[in-house]
């Protein structure tokens, strides 16, 4: 058991380590100088481009540039190209209000899909399934923004509630209900949103997930000997049935940074993905790198956590 | 003698070949056959399309700007008198309504259908390709190890490339002169030191330091850690705006699965008795992996890039949607959309015209692929 840990967590610095190296290499071999945004400017001087380099050691061969910025990186002096502030801090900042999208997505995504997942499960091949796998392809299919659009149109022409942004703006001095209802209502379709893909998948691979339960020997025995349906379900297949969904909460952590760039561009969500979105169009190097890093981190602390998780839960593996 | 041959081969021979059972198992599923047919048509449309609204004078042209016509709803007659005799549609009515700079939204998404096509399937085709490389290396030759002497020296030829691309000529064509004099020694080193003992520092260079399939593997890991999207929209972002570097970016960043895959096939089938028996044959290792093996692994590979040409024309479409895409003018479902936002509640066609299209395609594809893999799981077979 000690000896897994170790072990992986070795390998995933080891793999840590590549991608650092990979999402650099990939960033500054890129054609293009980030000295060269804005070449029209009149205030990029020659001796403001060199002033830049020096400061930020673009001036220096590439493996420096590597150990300067992942030595400012851990010490946490990175700083943003852009406004020379903190890249740190504004992280944080940005992660704080995609928090909260992020946890009533998941949410909403694990509320939804196992009950919509289990039912078609046990009426197999009847109407309710067929109409379910059918909109859950849909919700696969749809292409985010143009869904985001659609819901647009119908909740502001209907209930005419604001929907982007993080608040309305200008609402400072109301009541503390008023505020909290605002909030409520930019938060919810930007958060449906980023939950219908998952609701989607989600449903169906717990569907799949069920269908299998339900075709073993012990789910017969317990039909067999008469229990009431609902038991064999819920208590025989479901139990069984959740095994691989448990190992899924450490994989949903990647999801903090990952798909919500159009979504909260969409909505003007001051969130992770958009800052990242900035970055890129502003050539920030240092903010890309470092969104490009927490985001491999998160993923390999997901999946450590769904390989413990594992060997908590599953008694037939052991190490 | 006839007679004896036909009882023998008689219960042995299938009564269908594996594709016909395969239709078979697949016309059962109605969603899948819709799939395939709206698959058809699209194919048939975006190619109809990219050859009536290409060339110097097409017979749709998407790029006639008509100020005097503009955000017109579908199916609108045009303002004959206003208009000069070319700048009059083709059909003599805006099927699908007009832009805000009068552009006919028809010509324009047949344009964009080739777009989604080759993209679709051009990213797939690149990561089914790199994929099904990793993926047949690492399950046949897997087990083999490189040697320390065997990475030093790719190391010290990798770091001469980049040294004399960087322009550190001297250093750089030595480490590269050194690299090649130790291939040609390794290559004939058992003739030369055959009747020598070795020294212990030499020996150890030639243990097996890790296996390719490690390799292989932690290099899908590294991929796996990038988010991707993030990933394409910043080399996307980074590199000139172009068709195929969208397709090669997409393409590169989704090969991950398919290795897994093949791998897994590869590694289960390579135990098996007709490997085995083609191998006693003497049969080599290229025709072993390509027609012995990949037919057998070929299924998974299969459904996993009918949904991937899905997700990469999805991938496609955002990418245009934030203004990354192919660039302008040439349309793309996903910029006539991206440009038609702006008119959303003016001219909501601009917008439900291409996100149903996109709609339509990627459904298509999922249900088609859904399809496959239900005809092509042995377990679902026997249940019917």
């Amino acid at each position: 058991m000690f000896s897994f840990i170790g072990r992986s967590i070795v390998q995933k610095i080891i793999t840590l380590f590549f991608v650092s190296v990979v999402s650099f290499l990939i960033i500054h071999l890129a054609p293009g100088e980030p000295s060269q945004v804005d070449p029209m400017n009149p205030k990029f001087t020659p001796e403001m481009v060199e002033r830049f380099q020096k400061e930020f050691h673009l001036d220096k061969p590439l493996y420096v540039q590597y150990l300067y910025f992942y030595r400012d990186l851990f010490t946490g002096k990175i700083v943003s190209w852009k406004d020379s502030q903190s890249v740190l801090t504004k992280i944080w900042e940005r992660f704080l209000n995609s928090l909260p999208l992020f946890i009533v997505g998941t949410i909403l995504t694990w509320t939804l899909s196992f009950p919509v997942g289990i039912r078609s499960a046990i009426f197999r091949g009847g109407i309710y399934d067929r109409s379910a796998t059918f909109v859950s392809y849909l919700l696969i299919s749809i292409p985010g923004f143009f869904f985001a659009y659609i819901l647009i149109i119908l909740v502001v022409t209907t209930l005419h509630v604001p929907v982007i942004g993080m608040e309305t703006f200008g609402l400072g001095a109301s009541s503390w209900g008023t505020t909290l209802m605002d909030r409520i209502w930019h938060l919810l379709i930007p958060s449906v949103l980023g939950a219908t893909g998952g609701i989607a998948v989600l449903s169906r691979y717990v569907r799949s997930q069920m269908l299998e339960v339900e075709g073993q020997d012990y789910v017969r025995t317990a039909k067999a000997k008469g229990l009431p349906p609902e038991q064999v379900h819920y208590k025989h297949a479901l139990r069984n049935a959740l095994l691989p969904f448990v190992t899924m909460f450490g994989l949903i952590l990647p999801g903090l940074i990952g798909g919500s760039v159009i979504i909260e561009s969409i909505f003007s969500w001051p969130g992770m993905g958009r800052m990242a979105y900035e970055a890129i169009l502003a050539r920030d190097y240092p903010v890309i790198l470092t969104v490009n890093f927490v985001a491999a981190v998160l993923v390999l602390v997901g999946t450590f956590i769904s390989d413990l998780l594992y060997l908590v839960v599953d008694p037939r593996i052991r190490l | 003698m006839t007679n004896t041959q036909q009882t023998l081969e008689s219960p042995l021979a299938p009564k269908q070949t594996r594709l016909e059972e395969l239709w078979e198992l697949f016309r059962q599923n109605r969603l899948a056959i819709l799939g395939l047919i709206i698959f058809l048509f699209f194919l048939i449309t975006a190619i109809i399309g990219v050859i009536l609204t290409s060339g110097q004078d097409p017979v749709f042209d998407p790029a006639m700007i008509r100020l005097q016509e503009k955000l017109l709803p579908p199916l609108t007659r045009p303002n004959i008198e206003t208009l000069q005799p070319a700048e009059i549609p083709t059909l003599g009515i805006y099927l699908l309504g007009t832009d805000d700079l009068g552009r006919d939204v028809f010509s324009r998404m047949l344009q964009g259908a080739w777009v989604s096509l080759t993209v679709g399937f051009v990213a797939v085709g690149i990561s089914v390709l790199v994929g099904i490389f990793m993926g047949g290396i690492a399950g046949y030759f897997g087990q083999g190890h490189l040697r320390y002497d065997q990475i030093i020296i790719s190391c010290v030829l990798i770091t001469g490339g980049i040294l004399l691309a960087l322009g550190t000529t001297y250093t750089g064509v030595g480490l590269l002169v050194a690299g090649h004099i130790y291939i040609f020694f390794s290559i004939f080193s058992k003739k030369i030191l055959a009747r020598r003992t070795l020294p212990k520092w030499f020996n150890l260079l030639h243990r097996g330091a890790i296996s390719i399939d490690t390799i292989i593997m932690r290099a899908v890991d590294i991929m796996l850690c990038f988010p991707t999207f993030f990933l394409i929209l910043t080399v996307v972002a980074l590199l000139p705006a172009s068709m195929y570097n969208i397709m090669i970016v997409i393409g590169l960043t989704s090969w991950m699965g398919t290795t897994r895959f093949v791998r897994a096939e590869f590694l289960s089938l390579r135990e098996q008795d007709f490997v085995t028996a083609a191998k006693a044959l003497g049969v080599g290792h290229f025709r072993i992996i390509f027609r012995h093996m990949m037919p057998n692994a070929i299924a998974p590979v299969l459904v996993s890039s009918t949904i991937g040409i899905a997700m990469a024309i999805l991938t496609e479409a955002g990418l245009s949607f934030l203004g990354f895409g192919v660039p302008p003018p040439h349309a793309t479902w996903g910029n006539i959309l991206s440009d038609g936002k702006r008119f959303i509640f003016d001219a909501p066609w601009l917008t439900f015209i291409p996100g149903i299209a996109i709609l339509i395609v990627v459904l298509c594809f999922n249900l088609f692929g859904e399809g496959l893999r239900d005809a092509l799981n042995p377990k679902l077979r026997e249940k019917g």
